[in-house]
């Protein structure tokens, strides 16, 4: 019993912490005013360029430092192109869905043609060895209880996850620089009247948000597979809705990503679960449940449910 | 009237522009990755249809058929001020049930019987769309979150539904092909899109569908541009607080748009579908159907204008089509959703582009005015372009107001 209870944990880990990461992105980067469904491509591009990377360097070195630098060309990648949108939503004041769904279309596009490109064989997948499986942690994966459930059969990625939403939750509550960021979503006219530079906060938001979706996606890959080809599986957009359920605080969307994450292990794992396997319902029928679960909560959550005012309200400092 | 179609070509221009610099940006990737067959692959994809002759540009239309559909409904949605990011789970729902009526509804007569599973299909669109108007209205649950999610129980739905009914194919994993009084008709257009191999007809998959699609998008322009209705719908998009005070029912509205929306994807799933040759039944599969999301290039690229629409949406089918023949030059078809991807973000620049034509026809305007002064007419008569954005729908609901 307590078996199945850990395996389910370490599982929803792997669900859960990419949604978290890129959810809290999208939280950044909208909180200042700038609606990112660009999530799902930059994740591709993130995921494409640091798999990339793994990928070449993986002869020379391997284990965590390889994956702490992979952290950190995903997440330089994912802010490179999330840049992209930036420019168009910000300076150039367009539709904030347009730069969005451009962005989406040209991640996987472009990560198949480079792929095919760049690699010797001329295939699609990026392939990688995965060395960065922790099994236990020294001490900490000996405490009982949760030990296995934290500390084994884990990834570093994990507690970074972990370590970006306290982050967050203080950088956007607690300091200056949170505050502004919020008021540039909520009304931009008024901050921008106290001398803050609108343009600037939203810059930085979308550049968070561009940095965590780059490493989102690289954090989905890594536990899930052993090759990268040019799709997330729809994990953006999932972060999107995580975002909208956790209704745009880092409390509720960690709840969220969890919840969310909780049930579609429940769907992938069901049949090494005699309980759930003994009930004999099919397959179909378990992978739908997060999604009709994650809607009937929201129908029940969302009566106050409010956006951040000015999200995908172009900043036009002329207008009146 | 001369105002409007003024202002029609400036955005159009503006498309314009932006496809001339999705198309270079697209030839610079093909010189960086192979320099010597460079022009022959832009003049491949620019080709499109073309390069398997006339039969290729009915394969493009059949293309288009979809992916038109699924703009509208995402182009309508936009018009209503909402984003319908669920045509993917619309259009497979009203597919399986337009398979559903193909297949077993075989008691109809003739004409009759695709003409009935095409409107089940459309209906079946219609309540998944929806729900996320209803969500929307009465539960204040966003829409984009409620289409992700109807987007993926549509998917697993289907698959469900297919593999526990008989309508099950199990050897080919995917359903029964519909009866072929069901199938939609060519209507003559075999006629004109074949291509003669020996005595053998080879003729395109080309159907009505393309003409339904067509007639879709004019009867939606018409809709939201010449009727009442239409009117409030797009009033309650521009600012839900002043057309309630104006008295539309603001919730009404976001139901109806959206069932509106999921019916225009609903008869894209059914047009998919009900096509004879390649369409027929839908593969078991996990995978969200791209038409959905491909609708959304299409509106945007046509500025979410039903006409625009049409012609966004055989451009997208047209370089796409262009796409698969890239192979034969070495290069991946994929360069063209990069070239997609690019026109689109390019025309994130109209504002910019349009600003600047603003001011070089400010400037001749200006020279106009100096002109009409010397003749003695006043000035008052020339309105500057723009002033007056949409007055033509304003003043009909003013008029209808006012009588009673």
């Amino acid at each position: 019993m307590m078996d199945t209870i850990y395996f389910l944990v370490q599982q929803m880990m792997f669900f859960s912490i990419p949604l978290l990461i890129v959810a809290l992105g999208g939280m950044f980067s909208e909180r200042s005013g700038v609606i990112n469904i660009a999530l799902e491509g930059i994740m591709v591009a993130g995921a494409f360029c640091s798999i990339l990377f793994i990928n070449g360097m993986e002869s020379r070195m391997s284990g965590q430092l390889l994956l702490l630098l992979a952290i950190v060309v995903a997440v330089v990648a994912g802010m490179a192109f999330s840049l992209l949108h930036a420019y168009a939503a910000i300076s150039l004041r367009s539709d904030q869905t347009i730069s969005g769904t451009a962005l989406n279309m040209i991640a996987p596009a472009a990560a198949i043609y480079l792929a095919r490109m760049i690699q010797p064989n001329g295939v699609q997948q990026v392939q990688f060895l995965n060395t960065f499986r922790i099994e236990k942690v020294p001490l900490l994966g000996d405490i009982p209880v949760l030990g296995p459930l934290l500390f084994q059969n884990c990834y570093i990625t994990t507690y970074i996850g972990f370590l970006i939403l306290i982050v967050s939750a203080f950088v956007l509550y607690k300091t200056r620089f949170g505050l502004r960021l919020r008021a540039c979503g909520e009304h931009p006219q008024a901050a921008d009247s106290v001398g803050i530079n609108v343009y600037r906060m939203r810059y930085a938001g979308v550049l968070i948000s561009g940095a965590l979706a780059g490493l989102g996606g690289l954090v989905y890959v890594i536990p899930t597979s052993t090759n990268f080809n040019a799709t997330v599986s729809g994990y953006g957009f999932l972060a999107l809705a995580v975002l909208i359920f956790g209704q745009w605080k880092p409390r509720r969307i960690f709840l969220a990503a969890f919840f969310f994450g909780l049930m579609k292990t429940i769907a992938s794992a069901y049949s090494g679960i005699s309980f759930l396997q003994n009930l004999g319902i099919p397959s179909d029928i378990y992978k739908m449940v997060p999604f009709i679960a994650t809607l009937v909560v929201l129908a029940f959550s969302s009566k106050r449910s409010q956006a951040p005012r000015a999200a995908g309200v172009p900043y036009d400092k002329g207008a009146r | 009237m001369i105002e409007r179609v003024r202002k029609s070509l400036s955005s159009a221009s503006a498309s314009l522009i932006a496809i001339l610099a999705g198309l270079l940006a697209g030839f610079v990737i093909l010189l960086a990755s192979n320099p010597s067959s460079a022009l022959a692959g832009l003049a491949t994809v620019l080709k499109g249809g073309w390069n398997g002759g006339i039969k290729g540009v009915g394969q493009m239309l059949y293309y288009a058929t979809p992916i038109i559909m699924t703009g509208l409904s995402v182009g309508f949605a936009f018009k209503t001020g909402m984003f319908n990011i669920g045509a993917s789970g619309q259009l497979m729902v009203g597919g399986l049930i337009s398979i559903y009526v193909g297949a077993t509804w075989t008691f109809l007569p003739g004409h009759l019987h695709w003409i009935v599973a095409l409107l089940m299909g459309m209906l079946g669109g219609m309540c998944w769309g929806m729900i996320v108007g209803i969500f929307k209205a009465l539960l204040n649950v966003n829409e984009v979150i409620t289409a992700i999610m109807l987007n993926y129980i549509g998917m697993y739905g289907v698959n469900y539904v297919i593999k526990n009914s008989h309508l099950y194919n199990q050897l080919r994993n995917h359903t029964v092909d519909v009866a072929a009084s069901a199938v939609i008709p060519k209507a003559g257009l075999d006629n004109i899109f074949y291509m003669m191999k020996g005595v053998y007809k080879d003729a395109s998959s080309v159907n009505a569908g393309i003409l339904i699609a067509i007639l879709c998008a004019v009867l939606i322009y018409i809709l939201l541009s010449k009727t009442t209705f239409g009117y409030e719908l797009k009033a309650c998009g521009f600012n839900r607080d002043a057309s309630r005070y104006a008295g539309i029912s603001e919730k009404k509205a976001i139901i109806t748009s959206m069932a509106i929306a999921g019916a225009l994807s609903g008869i894209a799933g059914a047009l998919m579908y009900l096509a004879p040759s390649s369409g027929m039944h839908i593969d078991v599969e996990e995978i969200l159907a791209p038409q959905g999301f491909n609708g959304i290039a299409v509106a945007l690229l046509g500025l979410s204008n039903p006409i625009g629409i049409i012609f966004s949406g055989l451009f997208v089918a047209h370089i796409s089509v262009g796409g698969s023949y890239l192979q034969s030059l070495k290069y991946m078809k994929e360069v063209v959703d990069i070239i997609i991807g690019l026109i689109i973000y390019f025309s994130a620049f109209s504002l910019l582009v349009r600003d600047v034509m603003k001011r070089i026809a400010g400037k001749r305007r200006a020279a106009q005015v100096v002109q009409v002064h010397r003749e003695g007419i006043p000035p008052v008569e020339v309105i500057p372009d723009g002033a007056a954005p949409d007055a033509a729908p304003r003043d009909d609901t003013g008029q209808k107001e006012a009588q009673p």
